[in-house]
């Protein structure tokens, strides 16, 4: 991504993240988080929760491919940061889906830098708040 | 039981070296729906100067949690591990992480606030490399709920 075209207000190309259990089950063996909260929906329905829910790294790792994708490479994000703001539950049956959209909201020309932030929605509630990524352009 | 805000500054000891593999960084990816070939593809992450491929921008976050862990289970911070919520990320690369690099986490208790009956707990972890330069910097807020 060029500085040039990088203007503030620009909007990301949005994306749908589907999640299943079977996402939950593979995010847990890759990151190494088996909080039982994630997939045993006995466990989670236990400690009050309504259903296994995605591990908030999970939608953390997932919002910011709308960033990657844009950008065009990963190691170009030098910041990132989000507040976990409602829990996304994944019933057994359909599983959830999270609307993924971005913005640029500020621009730094002379240092090559851009602030993206970024929105992820499940059934209407914001799941992720002060989504933040801070990227280096070309 | 409010965690223990005398515990607000403690640094915890560096985690025992971490081997950042090309197996986990693919693993991670296709996790998280990361397609971007710096991940998975020796040659993109050359092409485009990496020394080898290019660790997802959360990645960082199971080692950081390893250097958490010691102090969610110290003793004298009283942190209720089955009441905690994580509540914020955040990660400031000073570089990428690539495959190959060997890490360590330092955690530092920064802050501890209690609001609305429950805690904060902020926690800083400096992620650095075998020659001790730094890699990432990640701060994670958790929230200890307090009881009913």
């Amino acid at each position: 991504m060029t500085q040039a075209s990088v203007e503030v207000g620009q909007q990301l190309p949005p994306r749908t993240v589907h999640v299943e259990r079977s996402s939950l089950v593979r995010y847990a063996g890759a990151s190494g988080d088996f909080n039982p909260i994630h997939w045993d929906e006995r466990f989670a329905t236990a400690v009050g929760l309504p259903d296994v829910i995605a591990h908030g790294m999970f939608t953390m790792g997932a919002a910011v491919q709308v960033v990657v994708d844009w950008l065009g490479d990963a190691g170009k994000v030098l910041e990132y940061a989000v507040r976990f703001s409602a829990p996304v539950p994944v019933p057994h049956d359909g599983g959830a889906d999270i609307e993924v959209s971005a913005v640029v909201k500020s621009v730094d020309a002379p240092a090559r830098r851009a602030v993206v932030e970024i929105t992820a929605t499940h059934a209407g509630a914001k799941v992720l708040t002060r989504a933040l990524a801070t990227v280096a352009t070309d | 039981m409010p965690v223990n805000a005398e515990v607000e500054g403690r640094t915890y000891p560096p985690t025992p070296p971490y081997v950042v593999s090309r197996a986990k960084i693919r693993e991670l990816a296709e996790a998280v729906g990361a397609t971007d070939p710096v991940h998975t593809d020796l040659e993109a992450a050359r092409s485009k100067g990496y020394a080898d491929v290019v660790a997802p921008p959360t990645f960082l976050v199971s080692v950081a949690q390893q250097g958490e862990a010691q102090a969610i289970l110290d003793p004298e911070a009283g942190i209720d591990f089955s009441r905690l919520v994580h509540g914020e990320q955040r990660f400031v690369h000073h570089r990428p992480a690539v495959a190959g690099d060997e890490i360590t986490a330092t955690t530092r208790i920064d802050r501890v606030r209690q609001a609305g009956g429950h805690s904060m707990v902020t926690m800083v972890t400096e992620i650095a490399d075998g020659q001790a330069a730094p890699l990432c910097t990640a701060t994670s807020v958790v929230v200890i709920r307090g009881g009913e």
